[in-house]
C-alpha cells in the first residue's frame, strides 16, 4: 500500500484487496474437507498409480520402473478375463434384480394391508445383518444334502446339489445371496419416498381412469426417478466393493468361478504379496468406476428434473 | 326444477368410519346443472359426501344415482365426473398440458380431438402461454386454473371441487369464486362444491346443503338459510359476524310467543338486526348489555356485547361508531326480526306472538344520535 504509483485509483487496490480476502475465505471453508480428502482419496489413489507402474522388489531384485508392463501382464491373464466377466454378470444381474425386488416389496408394503409394520421390518432384517453372518446363514442353506435348499428339491425328488461347489452355480449362489442382502435396504428408499407422495394423486389419477398399472408407468416410476437413480449408484458401487460374502462361501473357487474383481485385488495384494500387479488392477477400476461416475451425473442432470 | 328427474339421487346413504366421522342416512337430490354447496364445519361429512358421488369412497348402505344410472358400485372413472383437489393434485413431472390432458390421454382420445381441447381448456381459463411450465412454476392461482382446466377438458357434465379455494389467498379468492361461478354458468355443468366458508356457500350456491356430524341440517337456497334457519346450528354456522342465540329467559315475559315456556327457548338475532341505544331509559322490553369491544372496517362497524347470562351477542352498525369497552347499553329489535328455535332440539319454531309484542321503540330510537341504525 506505500508504494502506490501517483495515478492510480485506491479504489482499485480496496478492490483487489477484498477479492484476495475472499479467496481466502473460500480456502479456509474448503480447508477441512481438501485435507480429508488428500489424505484418503487423493494420496492413495496417486501412490496407488506409482505403485502400479514399477515392479515387483524382493531382497535380490529392487525393484524398478516398468512402465505400463504391470497392466500389459494382467490383459495377458486369463484369470482377468475370468474375474471382469464375473464382475459383470454380477453387477448385471444383481443392480437390476434387487432394485426390482426393492421397489416391489415398497409397493407392497406400502399399500393397506394388515401387519403391513411386519412386513416392513421384516423385508428389512437382512439389512441390519452384518455380511459375514449373512454368510454363514447361507452356508447353511446351500449345505448339500443338510441345507435347507436341497431338502425342498429333495422333497421333490431332486438330487442333492453342492450349490457353491461346483463352478456352473457357484456365481448364482453368491448373486442370490446379495440380491437377498441388498433388496431390504433398498426398499427403505423406495418406501420413504412413496411416502412422500400424496395420495391425492392416486385419486386424481383414478377419477381420470387411470387403473393401477398406468398409474405407476406414467405416475409413480417418474417420481420415483430420483430415489432410483440414487439406488442404482448404491447398487453399482456395492456391486464392486461388496465380497464380504466370498469369503466365506466360495473364497472365489471353484476355479475361479466365482471370484470378484476386489476380491481378485485383495488376493494378489495381500495372500501373494503382489501389490504391483494389484495396484494396476485397483487403477484400472478407478478408472472405470470413475467413467461411469461421470456418466450417470449426465443422466441425473438430464432425466430427474423435479421438483 | 320442474318435475325434472333429479342429476344426482342419494338415496339413504350411510358410510361410517371408525372414528364416528362419515355420514349417515343421507338423501340428497341435486338438479342438473345447478350449482350445490355442501356446506358444514370439519368433520361433519361434507367431504365424505362428496368422495361418496364420485366412488372414492363406497357407500356402506344406500343408493347412489348419477343421471338415472345406479352407480353405487361404478369405479369413478366410469361416472363421467370430475374433479378439482384442494391440493388441487397436479403430477409435478409433468407440464401444465400434459397435466390436462392426462385423463383425455389415459382414455386414448383422438390426437386432433385432444389438441381441440387442450387448445380450449387453456382459452377458458387463461393459461395460455403457460402450457411448457411444470407445476412448481407456477403461482398458487395458477395451480388452481390448472386442476380447474383438467377438470372441464373431458367435458363431463358433472364437476366436483373440494375446497378449491382454500390454499388461495382471500383477495384472489374473491375472484376465482366469481370465475368458477361462471364458467359453471357458461359450460352448463353441474358442480358439487364443498367448503366450510359460509362465505362462499353464499355467494356461489343456487342450493346450499349445511351439514352436522354426518346429517343434513338444512338445505335451501343462500337466501332460506339466512332467512329463514331451521335449527339453531344452521342459524349461528351461516351469516358472518353469526347470529346472537340467546336464551329466553332474559327476555320479558310479554316478548315471548304465546304460550312458550321461556326455559325451552331460544331467541336469535341477526348482528344488523340489533338495535343499541345508551341513553335509552331503563325498559323492561330491552336487554341491558354491556360492551366488550369494537372493531370498525370502514363502512361498519362489529360492536360485541357481553349480556348477563348468555354468550354475548354482536351487533353490526353502520358506519363508525365510538363506545369504549365496558359502554352500558340496552339492546332492542324489530319484533319480526327475531328467530326462535327449540332450546333442547334446536329446530325453528315459528311463532305466534302476542299482537303487543311488536316493539315499538321508534320513539327513542331516534334520539340517539350516537348510534345509527342500519
Amino acid at each position: 500500500m506505500t508504494r502506490l504509483p501517483e495515478n492510480n485509483r485506491p479504489q482499485n487496490n480496496l478492490i483487489t484487496l477484498q477479492k484476495r480476502r475472499q479467496a481466502l475465505y473460500g480456502w479456509m471453508l474448503m480447508a477441512p474437507a481438501l485435507a480429508l480428502l488428500s489424505l484418503f482419496a487423493f494420496y492413495p489413489t496417486i501412490a496407488t498409480f506409482f505403485s502400479s507402474l514399477f515392479s515387483r522388489g524382493t531382497t535380490r531384485h529392487p525393484s524398478v520402473f516398468a512402465g505400463f508392463e504391470n497392466y500389459g501382464d494382467l490383459f495377458a491373464d486369463p484369470t482377468f478375463w475370468t474375474v471382469a466377466s464375473n464382475n459383470l454378470i454380477y453387477a448385471g444381474v444383481t443392480i437390476p434384480v434387487s432394485i426390482i425386488f426393492a421397489l416391489i416389496m415398497a409397493l407392497w408394503a406400502n399399500a393397506h394391508i394388515p401387519a403391513r409394520s411386519f412386513i416392513r421390518s421384516a423385508y428389512f432384517t437382512p439389512t441390519i445383518l452384518p455380511m459375514i453372518a449373512a454368510a454363514n446363514l447361507w452356508l447353511f442353506f446351500y449345505t448339500p444334502d443338510l441345507g435347507i435348499i436341497d431338502r425342498i428339491t429333495g422333497f421333490f425328488g431332486a438330487e442333492p446339489t453342492n450349490w457353491l461347489g461346483q463352478p456352473e452355480t457357484a456365481l448364482a449362489a453368491v448373486i442370490i445371496v446379495t440380491i437377498w442382502k441388498e433388496a431390504g435396504f433398498f426398499m427403505i428408499f423406495y418406501l420413504a419416498a412413496l411416502q412422500t407422495i400424496p395420495p391425492d394423486l392416486r385419486e386424481a389419477a383414478r377419477i381420470e381412469g387411470a387403473g393401477r398399472w398406468t398409474y405407476t408407468r406414467r405416475v409413480l416410476l417418474p417420481l420415483l426417478m430420483p430415489t432410483t437413480i440414487f439406488v442404482f449408484v448404491n447398487a453399482l458401487i456395492n456391486s464392486v466393493k461388496l465380497i464380504d460374502h466370498l469369503f466365506i462361501l466360495t473364497k472365489g473357487g471353484p476355479n475361479n468361478a466365482s471370484k470378484l474383481i476386489l476380491y481378485w485385488i485383495w488376493e494378489m495384494a495381500f495372500a501373494y504379496f503382489d501389490r504391483p500387479h494389484a495396484a494396476a488392477m485397483t487403477m484400472m477400476v478407478l478408472l472405470v468406476l470413475g467413467i461411469v461416475a461421470i456418466a450417470q451425473f449426465r443422466l441425473v442432470e438430464k432425466r430427474t428434473h423435479y421438483r | 326444477m320442474t318435475v325434472q328427474k333429479p342429476f344426482i339421487q342419494i338415496e339413504n346413504v350411510s358410510r361410517v368410519f371408525d372414528g364416528n366421522n362419515g355420514v349417515h342416512d343421507l338423501s340428497i337430490d341435486i338438479p342438473r346443472g345447478s350449482f350445490v354447496v355442501l356446506l358444514g364445519p370439519s368433520g361433519c361429512g361434507k367431504s365424505t359426501t362428496l368422495r361418496l358421488i364420485a366412488g372414492l369412497e363406497t357407500a356402506d348402505q344406500g343408493r347412489i344415482l348419477i343421471d338415472d344410472q345406479d352407480v353405487t358400485a361404478v369405479p369413478p372413472s366410469k361416472r363421467g365426473l370430475s374433479m378439482v383437489f384442494q391440493s388441487y393434485a397436479l403430477f409435478p413431472h409433468l407440464s401444465v398440458a400434459e397435466n390436462i390432458v392426462f385423463g383425455l390421454k389415459v382414455r386414448k382420445c383422438d390426437k386432433v380431438e385432444m389438441a381441440k381441447r387442450l387448445a380450449n381448456a387453456l382459452d377458458v381459463t387463461g393459461l395460455e402461454g403457460l402450457e411448457n411450465r411444470k407445476p412448481s412454476e407456477l403461482s398458487g392461482g395458477q395451480r388452481q386454473r390448472v386442476a380447474l382446466a383438467r377438470a372441464i377438458v373431458a367435458g363431463h357434465p358433472l364437476c366436483l371441487m373440494d375446497e378449491p379455494l382454500s390454499n388461495l389467498d382471500a383477495k384472489l379468492r374473491h375472484s376465482v369464486r366469481k370465475d368458477i361461478r361462471d364458467l359453471q354458468q357458461r359450460l352448463g355443468i353441474t358442480v358439487v362444491y364443498v367448503t366450510h366458508d359460509q362465505t362462499e356457500a353464499m355467494s356461489m350456491a343456487d342450493i346450499v346443503i349445511l351439514m352436522k356430524d354426518g346429517r343434513i341440517e338444512q338445505a335451501g337456497s343462500p337466501a332460506d338459510l339466512y332467512l329463514k334457519p331451521a335449527t339453531s346450528f344452521a342459524a349461528g354456522f351461516v351469516g358472518s359476524p353469526p347470529m346472537g342465540l340467546l336464551p329466553a329467559t332474559i327476555l320479558a315475559p310479554k316478548l315471548l310467543p304465546i304460550g312458550a315456556r321461556a326455559e325451552n327457548l331460544i331467541i336469535g338475532i341477526r348482528p344488523e338486526d340489533l338495535k343499541l341505544q345508551t341513553k335509552a331509559p331503563r325498559h323492561a322490553d330491552n336487554i341491558p348489555a354491556q360492551v366488550v369491544s369494537t372493531e370498525f372496517l370502514g363502512p361498519e362497524t362489529f360492536v360485541y356485547l357481553a349480556i348477563d347470562g348468555t354468550d354475548g351477542a354482536t351487533a353490526r352498525l353502520p358506519g363508525r361508531v365510538h363506545l369504549s369497552p365496558g359502554t352500558q347499553v340496552s339492546l332492542s329489535w324489530a319484533g319480526a326480526a327475531a328467530h326462535w328455535f327449540d332450546r333442547e332440539r334446536g329446530h325453528r319454531l315459528s311463532a305466534a306472538m302476542p299482537d303487543d309484542a311488536t316493539q315499538t321503540h321508534s320513539v327513542f330510537l331516534h334520539n340517539d344520535p350516537a348510534i345509527p341504525t342500519l
